[in-house]
């Protein structure tokens, strides 16, 4: 056990931090409450930017324009990014999930076609699992895919698919072979969205916005060479992209909770509560702490997860403890901030009493979806009782 | 950056959990609980040959001069066995005090005994109020003398000297001082004696002053946690097992969900307290800044999850998990011992507080 970052390991953290001193945009600030619509070409040429310094994909293999990194030097990487507040990436679907998935399973046309598009954000991504019909039950899915000479012919409906209104292309999960069991006759066809016959609507969320789209496909004619993996292996191909969901993002989570309690702290030092700031309340104090601890054992949790892998070469099942974790431990967060802010904590943005414009009351009702996407905190501990404590699936 | 163990860690934790399974299983652990003070000078020979009486101590003391992380697997495996005996009240806690006050003549008559398996010691600490805040010890020691009381004394009875945390410095009290008086309280765990022992007019030697117990009481509480985290996976086991086995409407109860998920969910406990335990010995090996809040998160995460875990164990055994003969009670025991002793989690989420928010140091550190 050594905590201490290696030689290889701070050179790669010096290295990013002497290009984000020097290339960072100073004006984000000016552009992070605007909506996505908005920005969504400043976050594409910060992209572009990063992938210049050969930074938008450090995960990725050399030779497909990412560095090789290591897991550590990933979270180092994700850790630097939330320091600085740097923007996020535009293609972030495409970068994380289904880069990875294409070069593990795409043919070599493939990877020339849509590799080097995902990098500079060019082609943004998105991705088409879930179905009115098929949640956690994700095999259950019903959107059918018939073959007509060269062309599959789709039809069917998808939700929960972030980046929908912006997609250019679509990793999408579709039935190939309904006469065989539901995990075997699945297949994943890369969609270009510009297609006859698709229809993209927003979905709109508890929280008000949209950060969501259903998608309908009618008689939509995707060519067979876009199969991605092999035809019926859709489910292999599918979690393998799930897996990679999983991956580092718990490496930025700490450092983003971290700023939010650090706030909250803030501000627990200067509301008044029985005639003294709330930060001297043993109530409140004991619920800072609970939650300040908390935040440390998911760093600490992440840190080990992290090494583990590193060791054994693959993610288990672990991955679900960290799912669990920051989901439920975020919603406890936001309960407490507030009880802090009483019925300030209630104020949304443009409010002109709203603390933080509204930044609480929105993150209260946001971080209700934290427990349900990227699968159930149910689904989660389903994964923990069978495929880690060897308990007899219970569906 | 490496947050596994290394190969001498693993090899470590290995071979104390196979020389726990031999030489303290379960039937082990029911004999000496029912004796009156859970000691058996056999098994303290055998733990000393393993080296483990000084684990942590100086090879020139005769101990073996490992690490914190070391002492936490340690413990870790210790409490998966619930070792019964003094080992914790005279290794960790006696040894940690006298390793961090002592003067060298001290240490080489006190923690060198302790080292060699030849003394069994503890250290008195709460008084009347069973306040874990130093400032509230009240007891001094006048002209060499010490009269009064000090209660929740772990081990005392089989203890050859005693350390006296007193207001004016920690001293020592020898067994067959005179006006020490030694009584059994009748508690929860079976397998860690807690006494009062009373003093008047006892002769008592000053070893050192206050000023540096801080740490040593840091590596006991985190030791503490550690032995939780052992109990919490023992019983994790235990119900895992009886939840693939026991079958009511014709299927294993681990099928169910309602049953399933509350195991995922001790867990999750488990692990997440291991990972703050092993943090911890981590902080205090390099001295980290942090390591007090590392000790106080592992404390107060392995306090509350010991119980919960515990509770979890109780349920989802039935009946069977209401019984005298079912282990798990016998851990849920022990478990509320640990919880109190050096502060449970309410007592730890004020010190973290008090860390963190009163001195507004909450830095977002980089990896």
């Amino acid at each position: 056990m050594d905590l201490n970052l290696t030689e290889q390991e701070l050179s790669f953290r010096d290295e990013l931090r002497a290009w984000l001193a020097a290339n960072l945009p100073k004006d984000w600030s000016e552009w992070r409450e605007k909506p996505i619509e908005e920005s969504f070409p400043y976050l594409r040429a910060w992209q572009r930017k990063l992938q210049e310094g050969r930074w938008a994909a450090v995960s990725w293999p050399k030779e497909f324009g990412g560095r090789s990194a290591t897991l550590m030097e990933q979270a180092i990487f994700w850790e630097e990014m939330a320091r600085v507040e740097a923007p996020p990436m535009a293609n972030s679907l495409g970068l994380g999930l289904i880069g990875p998935t294409i070069i593990a399973y795409g043919t070599e046309a493939q990877k020339e076609r849509f590799i080097p598009k995902i990098l500079s954000a060019e082609e943004i991504w998105c991705q088409g699992f879930s179905e009115p019909n098929a949640g956690s039950d994700l095999a259950g899915l019903q959107m059918e895919a018939v073959l007509d000479g060269h062309h599959y012919i789709v039809n069917g409906q998808k939700v929960w698919t972030s980046y929908g209104w912006v997609g250019d292309w679509c990793e999408l999960v579709v039935r190939t072979d309904p006469s065989v069991a539901k995990h075997k006759g699945l297949t994943v066809l890369l969609v270009d969205m510009k297609s006859r016959g698709v229809e993209v609507r927003p979905l709109r969320q508890m929280t008000g916005e949209s950060e969501f789209n259903e998608l309908f496909f009618r008689d939509v004619r995707v060519p067979a060479e876009n199969v991605l993996g092999k035809v019926n292996d859709g489910w292999n191909v599918a979690m393998s992209t799930l897996m990679y969901e999983r991956g580092s993002y718990g490496a930025r989570l700490h450092l983003i909770f971290k700023r939010y309690i650090t706030r909250l702290i803030a501000l627990a030092r200067i509301t008044q509560r029985n005639g003294r700031p709330a930060a001297e309340d043993p109530l409140i104090r004991q619920k800072l702490a609970q939650c300040f601890a908390e935040i440390e054992i998911m760093r600490f949790n992440q840190m080990r997860a992290f090494s583990r892998i590193t060791a054994t070469g693959v993610p288990g099942p672990e991955g679900s403890i960290q799912k669990i974790f920051w989901s439920e431990l975020n919603q406890r967060f936001q309960q407490i901030a507030q009880e802090l802010l009483g019925p300030y904590g209630q104020l949304q943005a443009g409010d002109p009493h709203a603390i933080d414009n509204g930044m609480w009351s929105y993150g209260y009702l946001r971080t209700r979806g934290n427990t349900i996407e990227a699968g159930t905190s149910e689904v989660q501990r389903n994964i923990i009782g069978h495929f880690v404590l060897g308990l007899p699936r219970s569906y | 950056m490496q947050f596994g163990l290394s190969e001498s860690q693993e090899f470590l934790r290995d071979s104390a959990r196979k020389f726990f399974a031999g030489e303290c299983p379960s039937a082990e652990v029911r004999r000496l609980m029912e004796t009156d003070t859970a000691y058996d000078a056999a098994l303290w020979s055998k733990l000393t040959d393993q080296g483990y009486t000084g684990i942590i101590f100086p090879e020139t003391l005769g101990g073996v001069g490992l690490g914190q992380v070391e002492l936490m697997l340690l413990m870790e495996e210790a409490g998966r066995a619930l070792l019964p005996g003094p080992f914790f009240s005279t290794v960790v806690l006696a040894g940690s005090v006298l390793d961090a006050v002592a003067s060298p003549a001290h240490k080489n008559k006190y923690l060198a005994a302790i080292c060699r398996g030849e003394a069994r010691a503890t250290v008195a600490i709460l008084e009347s109020g069973a306040s874990w805040n130093p400032r509230d010890v009240h007891l001094s020691v006048s002209n060499g003398k010490i009269t009064g009381e000090k209660l929740f004394v772990s081990d005392a009875a089989v203890a050859d000297f005693i350390i006296v945390i007193a207001r004016n410095g920690v001293f020592v009290v020898e067994s067959k001082a005179r006006g020490l008086n030694i009584s059994p309280m009748s508690s929860m765990d079976l397998t860690r004696k807690l006494y009062t022992v009373e003093f008047a007019e006892t002769p008592a030697e000053e070893i050192g002053t206050t000023a540096n117990l801080a740490r040593a009481f840091d590596i006991a509480t985190a030791a503490l946690a550690a032995e939780l985290v052992g109990g919490m996976q023992r019983t994790l086991d235990i119900t895992v097992e009886y939840a693939k086995t026991r079958k009511q409407f014709g299927k294993p109860i681990g099928m169910f969900q309602a049953v399933q998920h509350q195991c995922a969910d001790m867990y999750l406990e488990t692990e997440s307290a291991r990972s703050a335990v092993y943090y911890a010995g981590w902080a205090l090996e390099e001295k980290s800044p942090d390591a007090a809040t590392a000790v106080s998160i592992a404390k107060m995460y392995a306090s509350d999850a010991g119980r919960t875990v515990g509770n979890r164990g109780i349920q989802i055994h039935g009946g069977m998990g209401f019984t005298w003969e079912n282990d798990v009670h016998l851990y849920y025991r022990r478990a509320k011992g640990s919880e109190t002793a050096f502060g449970d989690a309410t007592f730890h989420r004020e010190r973290i507080a008090s860390l963190v928010i009163d001195s507004g140091s909450v830095v977002a550190k980089s990896a």
